[in-house]
């Protein structure tokens, strides 16, 4: 009976000490992953304001007036003037389509689509 | 141990015997008994201090070897948890008031040299000539030869740069990192921005500080570490600081003006949206102080705030809003214009002869020196230097900048009465244009005084009262007239209901007495004024129409022109949308409501 408890405390011992390495190495491992992802955070920020700096100075306005002028043509940029602020009334109603359906039959008839709402 | 008895019946037996006391036994046994147990009780009591000492030691040790250790080891961050911190650089951001960047950092790198450790120093050199053009081959060969052992090549160099540097493959060229401060939209509010430069240098870091601007008046903000990083934001609007300075710019060249300066402010908060003065600079590469000729002629002086000048009849309306404020006369009121007005060995003229008299009204619409002159005398001086005081002409403005503080309004020293009527058509006293816009937000925002920011504010703190709000509403009316049809009919602009004051004033010359060819033209616009939002103050330096047969210098032909321009460009973006004006029978209908 003795001899038994000896060697299940010896073998606890043993499992104790395993795991309390294990965990040990775990810890360490996280730390070093923690670290890791730190440094990584740190250099991604950095990038990140990189970022916003080159972000700002290709939107800086004197560059995009060069663009809107240089694209002109196709863009017909224009400063906002007072001019082109417009009330809802002054805007067009859409014109109605008039639709022209396939002719089939002898007798067809032909005529504006009101859209009801 | 076996107990001894006190009373062995051996000994007292012996003892009863011999006839002696047998008590003496029992005491002499009981002492002994006693000196034992004492002897016991102090070994105990002994090795209970030893052991107390030696935890005490022990604990003792244990703070004292971790002293020691955070004394002697290398600090570094905690690993464990999450850390919060977001700083990337040792000076915190600047932004508009919509977050659009206006100051950033960048990392870049230093170049140095240290000679001893260098392998072909000619050869080194020469390439690092062929890669900066501005370095000179002869004196690099010297510097690397001579005796010293550390030498700086270049402050900033760019990662292209770096590379090239690489290339060449000395081990003596060395990098150290640096962090430049970088203006992004480059020339753009370079006053407002000032400059940043560096401080104390060492290899591996170098402080950075601002030289002026906000960049100066914040540095301790921009560079405290507990901030976490927090932008500094300012009121200024990167797209109206854009469309100003442009048309400001181009307003200088077709005016043939030598500077310009704009200040446009919300006339609720202070807030000022645009402050531009020009020529300009770009504080990348700020330019080095002037060391000759007048402050006033270099890029880096600042004309709207550091500026002062005679603003000229743009002073009128304080004269008039006081007048009308103490109850001494009413906008229909007649004033004597009889010129010249005279006043001791002094004579006050007109621009032209306004005849007999004119309402008060029309004293300002026509600008007529001898009216407000006259009103001046009713107000009295004492009066006036106090209604200009609290309008904040007097001081320097409380604006966020180094530059701000210097500018201390020129004043009459006596302030006689004669003092007093000059300065209440703008001569005598001499003012920067934020401080013009400035007492201009206050007269027609209602009446409360505001105090000029360049910090982002949420909603209006009303200031104390300065004048009624009656008062406010009518000189809000007379400035609208002056557009409508006075000296600044050039400064409409349809649907905004501009209204304004001009104000020309010769140039003082340095030696004293005034140019008889040279103006500052001031233009002093509020809009809209049936409820009033904005404040622009447009001022040049010595403009000059020339589209006419003789060269026009009045406030009226150039800068009233520029100003409508500006706000033009301005009110649009500003989210104003053009309105008709509401007609006076409207204004009547929403009275009688």
């Amino acid at each position: 009976m003795r001899s038994f408890l000896y060697i299940t405390a010896a073998l606890a011992v043993m499992g104790l000490a395993f795991w309390a390495y294990n965990e040990n190495y775990k810890t360490q491992q996280a730390l070093r992953d923690t670290a890791r992802v730190q440094a990584e955070i740190g250099g991604l920020r950095e990038e990140l304001a990189v970022l916003r700096a080159e972000w700002a100075y290709l939107n800086r306005p004197d560059r995009l007036r060069a663009l809107a002028d240089a694209n002109f043509d196709r863009l017909g940029l224009l400063p906002l003037m007072p001019e082109q602020f417009g009330r809802v009334d002054q805007i067009l109603f859409p014109p109605d389509e008039i639709r022209f359906d396939e002719l089939t039959g002898s007798i067809d008839v032909m005529g504006r689509l009101e859209v009801t709402q | 141990m076996t107990r001894r008895p006190l009373r062995p019946l051996a000994h007292i037996l012996l003892a009863r015997q011999r006839g002696e006391n047998p008590d003496v036994i029992e005491r002499e046994n009981i002492r002994q008994r006693h000196e034992v147990m004492r002897d016991k009780a102090r070994q105990r009591a002994e090795s209970r201090l030893l052991v107390l000492a030696a935890v005490f030691l022990l604990g003792f040790m244990v703070v004292g070897a971790r002293m020691a250790s955070l004394a002697s080891s290398v600090p570094h961050e905690p690993e464990l948890g999450f850390s919060e911190s977001e700083i990337v650089a040792q000076r915190s951001d600047i932004l508009d008031r919509n977050g659009r960047i206006l100051a950033t950092n960048l990392i870049t790198n230093s170049l140095y040299a240290q000679p001893q450790i260098m392998i072909d120093k000619e050869r080194a050199a020469r390439e690092l000539a062929m890669i900066f053009p501005e370095l000179d081959y002869a004196e690099l060969v010297r510097d690397f030869t001579g005796p010293r052992k550390f030498l700086w090549i270049k402050r900033r160099i760019s990662p292209e740069q770096q590379q090239l540097v690489h290339d060449i493959g000395d081990p003596g060229l060395l990098f150290g990192p640096r962090e430049m401060r970088l203006y992004p939209n480059g020339r753009l509010a370079a006053h407002v921005l000032g400059g940043a430069a560096f401080g104390r240098e060492g290899v591996h870091s170098a402080e950075i500080i601002g030289v002026a601007g906000v960049e100066k008046t914040f540095d301790d903000f921009l560079r405290d570490p507990a901030e976490n990083g927090a932008p500094l934001q300012l009121s200024l609007d990167l797209t109206i600081q854009t469309a100003a300075e442009r048309v400001l710019a181009g307003g200088m060249k077709l005016m043939n003006a030598r500077g310009a300066a704009a200040v446009l402010m919300d006339v609720n908060t202070g807030e000022v949206i645009s402050l531009v003065s020009l020529p300009d600079f770009d504080p990348n590469t700020r330019p080095a102080l002037p060391t000759g000729g007048a402050a006033a002629d270099s890029p880096l002086f600042n004309h709207a705030v550091q500026g002062l000048y005679e603003l000229g009849s743009t002073f009128k309306i304080f004269t008039v809003a006081q007048a009308l404020d103490q109850g001494l006369v009413t906008p229909d009121t007649m004033v004597d214009t009889r010129g010249p007005l005279k006043w001791g060995r002094y004579s006050i003229r007109d621009f032209h002869d306004y005849g007999k008299q004119l309402s008060v009204n029309d004293v300002i619409v026509k600008s007529s020196n001898i009216g407000s002159a006259r009103l001046a005398m009713d107000i009295g001086a004492e009066a006036q230097k106090t209604f200009l005081g609290q309008l904040g002409l007097l001081e320097p403005t409380p604006i966020e900048m180094v530059e701000a503080r210097g500018a201390r309004p020129l004043r009459p020293s006596n302030w006689s009465e004669i003092s007093a009527m000059t300065i209440s058509y703008g001569h005598g006293l001499s003012a920067s244009p934020l401080h013009l816009a400035a007492a201009y937000s206050s007269l027609v925002n209602g009446g409360h005084l505001v105090k000029p920011t360049l910090l982002h504010q949420n909603g209006a703190a009303q200031g104390e009262r300065v004048i009624s709000a009656e008062t406010s509403a009518v000189i809000r009316k007379m400035l609208r007239q002056v557009v409508v049809e006075g000296t600044a009919t050039f400064g409409d602009v349809p649907g905004y209901s501009v209204g304004g004051k001009t104000g020309t004033a010769d140039k003082p010359k340095p030696q004293g007495g005034y140019y008889e060819d040279r103006v500052i033209a001031t233009f002093a616009a509020v809009f809209p004024t049936d409820r009033p939002r904005f404040v622009l103050v447009v001022t040049l330096d010595e403009p000059e129409e020339t589209s006419g047969e003789e060269p026009r210098r009045t406030a009226g032909w150039t800068a009233v022109p520029v100003g409508a321009e500006m706000i033009r460009r301005m009110a649009p973006l500003l989210g104003l949308r053009p309105e008709i004006e509401p007609s006076a029978g409207d204004l009547l209908k929403l009275t009688s409501n």
